[in-house]
């Protein structure tokens, strides 16, 4: 006897069966647990601006965010303005700046549109830190990364993530060893000219003393997701130059 | 054993031996190599196996009569897909940090061919708690391989466990450093892992010569 699951009436029913119980238990967590999600999101940005400039709970070597139930109030507290840059270095305040989602300014530029660059300006034992988000690609996925420079795009602070990359090579572009490598070192040249940071195997500078080699170490084995931070910075940060050529 | 019989226990531990996922049925190598660069990820990836081949094997299990025969690769796929799906929505909801830990993990858990194995071996063709032991068992075998490898890369290639310097400080030349050992960063690239499995397979087979095929 035939067996009843073998008929393609029943293969056809089964199929549209399921597809109607996966799809609706889907769209029934991503839309319940939505705010939650998108809350997190939001907290996460404050935690990462605040980092950059140097507001985090980081004990030894361990990498720790300001905790979220006070990231709210300290990023009210420390970051004083937030601005959205245009192409000529002018600025507008808005301060909801910090939820401009940057990936969707980089398609605008690419569209021809005009893409808005947010900043922030950010205030810490009297000293002033401009924090920049910028983006780019790994070697699996996007990553990015908040930059807190002063007003001479000297690196004060920086935090790197990314979605997808290698765990224990490319991954490790958010630990701590990476990121304080960059901090001290320069972005423009004596004539203020953009050069960018690069990340390079072989500066033979592991302990990274050098700070206006325009250098930082690379991480071994993971080469792309390294060449990835350099053009993330080379191409995104430059757009930022005529603000801070007008600052001076 | 009160709770498992003699049978049940045997499909946990054969999979950690003699039937191991990896060095024996040579499934999931790939993800073996991407991950296994460091122990943290190794054990991260042990556990979330663990928890979708386990769950997921029962689903089949208790699915197994009505699946129809002729698409039931792509039903095995799904419930992967919408099980790991939803309990990272989960995760990315309540638990924050835990779900960045995870997030590169999602796309190797989903095409972890022992997952796909096990539902088509042996979930299809045994009840719930037998599927669920079976998971269970060869989830934990496919994480022994996994620390082992983690555990030997880690340590040649950072000189380091779950992040932890053990060898001394290779810039500052302390531990073994000052006596001219090096960090092999070769030990860190996907090709040594497989060296590492093959390795393992080698000593396995050699302790026991049952294993080895004509």
């Amino acid at each position: 006897m035939e067996n009843r699951t073998d008929k393609n009436s029943y293969t056809i029913i089964f199929a549209i069966g399921m597809v109607i119980v996966v799809g609706s238990l889907l769209a029934f967590t991503a839309s319940s647990l939505k705010p939650a999600i998108t809350e997190n999101q939001r907290m996460e940005r404050q935690q990462n601006i605040l980092y950059a400039m140097g507001v985090n709970e980081n004990e030894g070597t361990s990498r720790e965010f300001i905790s979220t139930d006070k990231v709210g109030e300290e990023f009210s507290k420390y970051i004083k303005q937030q601005l959205v840059i245009d192409a000529d270095g002018g600025s507008t305040e808005d301060t909801e700046a910090y939820l401009i989602d940057v990936k969707k300014e980089q398609a605008k530029a690419k569209n021809g549109e005009t893409r808005r660059l947010p900043l922030f300006v950010g205030e810490k034992d009297g000293k002033t830190f401009y924090i920049a988000p910028i983006r780019g690609k790994g070697l699996w996925d996007a990553i990015w990364a908040y930059v807190a420079l002063d007003k001479d795009m000297v690196v004060q602070g920086v935090f790197f993530d990314h979605a997808g990359e290698t765990p224990g090579l490319g991954a490790n572009i958010n630990q701590r060893f990476f990121m304080d490598d960059f901090i001290g070192e320069r972005i423009l040249d004596d004539n203020g000219q953009f050069k960018g940071i690069a990340v390079t195997k072989g500066n033979n500078d592991p302990k990274n003393l050098i700070k206006d080699d325009y250098e930082v170490d690379a991480i071994a084995g993971s080469t792309i997701t390294g060449d990835g931070v350099t053009a993330m910075i080379k191409a995104d940060l430059k757009l930022y130059l005529p603000y801070f050529k007008n600052l001076k | 054993m009160g709770l498992l019989s003699k049978k049940d226990t045997k499909l946990i531990t054969d999979p950690l031996a003699d039937n191991n996922p990896i060095t024996i049925q040579v499934l999931g190598i790939c993800s073996a190599l991407a991950i296994t660069a460091e122990l943290k990820a190794s054990l991260v990836m042990g556990i979330a196996v663990l928890f979708v081949l386990g769950v997921g094997n029962v689903v089949i299990s208790l699915m197994r009569n009505i699946i129809p025969s002729k698409i039931r690769i792509i039903v095995q796929l799904i419930v992967v897909a919408t099980l790991v799906i939803i309990v990272d929505q989960v995760l990315k909801a309540y638990q924050y940090e835990l779900s960045k830990t995870l997030a590169v993990f999602v796309g190797l858990i989903i095409t972890n061919c022992i997952i796909m194995g096990r539902f088509e071996a042996f979930a299809l063709g045994n009840g719930p708690w037998k599927s669920f032991l079976d998971g269970i068992g060869n989830a934990l075998g496919y994480a022994v391989i996994l620390l082992i490898v983690g555990f030997f890369r880690e340590l040649l290639g950072s000189g380091t466990l779950f992040g932890v310097p053990v060898l001394g400080d290779p810039i500052e030349k302390t531990g073994v450093y000052s006596i001219g050992y090096e960090n092999n960063g070769f030990m860190l690239m996907p090709p040594m892992a497989l060296i590492v499995v093959g390795l393992i397979i080698w000593v396995q087979r050699s302790r026991n010569k049952a294993l080895i095929e004509d």
